[in-house]
């Protein structure tokens, strides 16, 4: 009996030993399929060392789960490049639900005698597990676009979501107090699987990077919790890691908002731009044909690239790479500069441009890319908006002051490829459009950068 | 006992955030993206706990929650390694892209 326990325990601690490896292998693209190996490999290792346990008694409902579960992973796995926000929102949304059910399952065995600190941590792990699960079906179906993209508040909005919280909390304290209160137990998962539905509807497709993370930081924690229930230091490992790298990436993408966690999750951004929308005058605006966009950049040396989410919903980034190419074949340094909010998830664009084989080099983040506008010939901004907006550093009466946004307005030329002057997402008037050095390309991001791209490789010489 | 298991937990969670943070921290933005698909796969480990429920069959209820427990985990697994490697192999430099 003991040798066998010491052997699962064996195969636990060599699977927390890859998984950390496999997290440090990503640290540099050079190293990071190693990671996905090393992954793997910890996550076969565990998986083999639990079946050897001898506990169980049936395998046949085990087997057939796994079985089905790799029928329902392997199309997950395949989806296009662009849908990766939505699958990502997805797949929080199962952990959170294995995690929610295994709690669920636990308290009914073990009640009513759960001591308090078990019953802490399992509600602790049923409620996170709840409300990331609705939560993320929700991310997913708005990211989709199943569900509408533009936030939703109403009057009170934050007393009923607030309220919803406190009470599963409430409930959570008297199940502590008596475990064997079983009717209160479905009330408190009701409560968070409804507060996981209220929690999103606030929320905008803008915001999604912040929300997806947080989501992510939630499905970690509540693994974690699940961990401290099972008493199993490897679901803490994982779940702390998982955790750990959704708060990182949650401040991250706050802080490239200038945003507190609590004014994304309460603070209804929608209200505010309104108002502001409203205000927008009549102003000159100058705007260049695709024949002359294609002059200004092959007179360049130096042009720098901002895409953005208009870039992914117009599919432009193969297009795009055409243009890189065209450009660098006539010795012109190109480099893009990514926003760390830009598109719907962290590091959504840098995996769009890849995926259209732009060298990983030529992507630059935010602080890079801003030391070299200023040096920078043309800066070409391709379906983003809120991130170039120079009103975030110059006008504090802006919804969006304090944010850090890319300079593009410190090149010499700007030009910006927008179906038409209607706001952008956040409805907040970009100045940028105005300046005297801006050139608006007006049109569908794919069809305008095809139409430079055939300018540039010799379709239109007689200009 | 049970308070000698609360305390190693609380050690090994409180071990592990740290390094989570540390060896994340240093993870490029360039990555963002695969590193959350490659945590959530590496998440899923809470198959074991519904391997065991699903396992062990004390009751009909742990039996049906553990195994649809081992389906949604599963299918993070499987979809979550897959999509992390896929999107690593497009990531190359300029140098190594020539040939």
């Amino acid at each position: 009996m003991i040798p066998q326990t010491h052997l699962i325990e064996v195969t636990y601690i060599i699977a927390v030993v890859l998984f950390i490896l496999s997290l440090k292998w990503l640290s540099s693209p050079a190293t990071a399929r190693h990671g996905v190996w090393a992954g793997e490999a910890g996550m076969l290792l565990a998986i083999i060392g639990t079946l050897l346990y001898n506990g169980i008694v049936d395998y046949k409902w085990i087997a057939i789960a796994l079985v089905l579960g790799a029928i329902i992973g392997v199309p997950l796995g395949n989806v296009q490049m662009t849908a990766v926000p939505q699958r990502t929102a997805l797949s929080h949304a199962f952990g959170a639900l294995c995690v929610t059910l295994v709690g669920t399952a636990e308290y009914y065995l073990r009640t009513p005698n759960v001591p308090p600190f078990v019953m802490s941590v399992l509600s602790l792990e049923v409620i996170l597990g709840g409300l990331t699960f609705t939560g993320s079906l929700m991310a997913a179906g708005k990211l989709q676009e199943m569900l509408p993209q533009r936030p939703i508040t109403y009057k009170g909005q934050n007393f009923v979501n607030l309220g919803m919280l406190g009470i599963a909390i409430a409930l959570a304290v008297m199940l502590v107090r008596n475990p064997g209160n079983t009717h209160l137990y479905p009330i408190m998962v009701s409560i968070s699987l409804i507060f996981g539905i209220m929690m999103i509807v606030p929320i905008g497709g803008a915001d999604m990077p912040t929300v997806i993370s947080l989501l992510n930081s939630y499905a970690g924690l509540s693994a974690a919790a699940m961990g401290f229930v099972l008493n199993s230091k490897l679901l803490i490992v994982a779940g702390s890691l998982d955790g750990a790298s959704g708060f990182i990436l949650s401040v991250n993408m706050s802080k490239a908002m200038n945003r507190s966690f609590t004014n994304v999750l309460f603070g209804a951004f929608g209200q505010v731009q309104t108002a502001v929308a409203g205000a927008v005058e009549q102003r000159n605006v100058r705007s260049a044909t695709p024949e002359e966009a294609a002059a200004i950049l092959s007179a360049a040396n130096k042009v720098v690239i901002v895409p953005g989410y208009g870039m992914a919903v117009a599919q432009a980034q193969h297009k795009v790479r055409e243009l890189y190419d065209a450009l660098t074949k006539r010795g012109i340094d190109v480099k893009f500069g990514i926003h760390p909010v830009a598109g719907r998830m962290p590091g959504h664009m840098n995996v769009l441009l890849a995926e259209a084989d732009i060298p990983y080099d030529k992507l630059l983040d935010m602080d890079e890319i801003n030391g070299e506008l200023p040096q920078t010939d043309v800066a070409l901004v391709i379906g983003a908006n809120d991130v170039t907006n120079p009103a975030a550093r110059t006008d504090p009466s802006s919804p969006i002051y304090g944010m850090p946004i890319l300079d593009v307005d410190k090149a010499r030329t700007v030009m910006v490829i927008k179906r038409s002057m209607s706001p952008g997402f956040a409805g907040i008037d970009n100045p940028l459009y105005y300046l005297d050095n801006t050139l608006m390309l007006f049109g569908d991001a794919k069809q305008f950068v095809n139409s430079i791209v055939r300018e540039l490789t010799g379709g239109g010489g007689g200009h | 006992m049970v308070t000698n298991d609360l305390f190693n937990s609380l050690y090994v969670f409180i071990l592990a955030a740290f390094i989570g943070f540390e060896v994340i921290r240093k993870v490029s933005p360039l990555l963002h993206t695969p590193l959350m698909s490659l945590t959530n796969a590496l998440d899923a480990i809470a198959v074991v706990g519904a391997i065991i429920l699903a396992g062990e069959r004390k009751s009909t209820l742990a039996l049906v929650l553990g195994t649809i427990a081992i389906v949604a985990a599963t299918s993070n697994i499987v979809g979550g390694f897959i999509i992390t490697d896929r999107m690593l192999k497009m990531f190359k430099s300029s140098r190594t892209q020539k040939p």
